[in-house]
């Protein structure tokens, strides 16, 4: 028997030849139940981590341009299927919230970029602004290991709270609802020091 | 042991993880990645993979009943081995590509190497 990393497999001499490999995803480091809300106290809050990607226009999204607004950012792809339920509880969030402050930011983590990704948002009839993700910042964002993976970022710039899965949409109103109430903040997105945006060209 | 201008055949046990399935080798929706296993060129030549039936299971998270594999299944290759095949041990080398989820989250997709080590005769 031989292993590789997490896979293993074993031959046996015949005419017949057999492999076997065990595929463990929970040794991806998500585990089976890894579904988590964390909602954090004003106090804990820490900065979301600036970029600046372009979105399907070609026109840069930055994460500072949204100073002062709620922002519901989503990490998504187009073969990540619940991901797909929530996408229409995001359009209704925009184009109900967005006279009050609030927007909603997808970050696709489609290898395959705008390829698939410009159609899919077409076919979906997606309103809001949408970039193509990459590793690096989704490192930033604590590694993004699986999707859907959203965070409500307060209008300081600040992340309130991450979500890692599908979670029900009264979670979402609830938070949005919370953070639009909240008085603004004297402060806009605040600068990270020794830290760049991270970009990317559009694809 | 693989025999001069004869068949072989190559069975590949996959167990997935409780809890997660993995689409099949054909999912209904054109933005679901399939299953996949592919060799790399060898002295062998692989004629045909077959891959189980799949399972037609519903989720929350889908309208309609997705296309998957959960729990342990077989993938099975055919190849024939040349009448001028070396003889001698050989390495095959494969590729499983898989993307898996569970009933609230995915996993991105992934590429594991699979090895088979066979000795080439003449009978």
């Amino acid at each position: 028997m031989k292993t590789e990393g997490f896979m293993k497999f074993t031959t046996w001499a015949t005419i017949t030849a057999a492999a076997a490999i065990c595929l463990l995803l929970a040794a991806c480091g998500v585990s089976e139940n890894a579904t988590h809300e964390a909602s954090m106290l004003d106090k804990d809050r820490k900065n979301a981590p600036e970029f600046a990607l372009r979105d399907v226009n070609g026109a840069t999204v930055r994460l500072s341009d949204y100073r002062g607004k709620v922002v519901l950012l989503n990490f998504w792809a187009t073969w990540c299927d619940p991901c797909r339920v929530e996408i229409p509880w995001f359009i209704e969030f925009e184009q109900k919230n967005k006279d009050r402050g609030f927007a909603v930011i997808g970050i696709s983590m489609d290898e395959q970029g705008w390829k698939v990704v410009r159609p899919f948002l077409a076919q979906m009839k997606v309103n809001y602004r949408n970039v193509v993700g990459t590793d690096m910042l989704a490192q930033l964002y604590g590694g993004v290991e699986s999707l859907p993976t959203t965070f409500l970022i307060d209008r300081e710039g600040r992340v309130a709270s991450g979500h890692l899965g599908l979670v029900s949409k009264s979670v979402y109103q609830n938070e949005i609802q919370e953070l639009l109430s909240a008085p603004p903040g004297k402060s806009g997105i605040p600068s990270l020091p020794g830290v760049q945006p991270v970009t990317a060209g559009s694809n | 042991m693989a025999v001069r201008n004869a068949p072989l055949t190559a069975k590949l046990t996959v167990q997935v993880s409780n809890g997660y399935h993995v689409n099949s080798n054909a999912p209904a929706d054109e933005y679901l990645i399939p299953l996949k296993l592919t060799w790399d060129e060898s002295a062998l030549k692989a004629v045909e993979t077959a891959y189980p039936k799949p399972e037609l299971v519903n989720y929350s998270f889908s309208p309609k009943p997705l296309s998957v594999y959960s729990g342990q299944f077989d993938i099975v290759t055919r190849f024939q081995v040349p009448s001028g095949a070396a003889l001698g041990p050989s390495v095959l080398v494969g590729k499983l590509r898989y993307q898996a989820c569970n009933d609230s989250m995915c996993l991105p997709p992934k590429v594991v190497q699979v090895k088979l080590l066979i000795d080439i005769r003449t009978q």
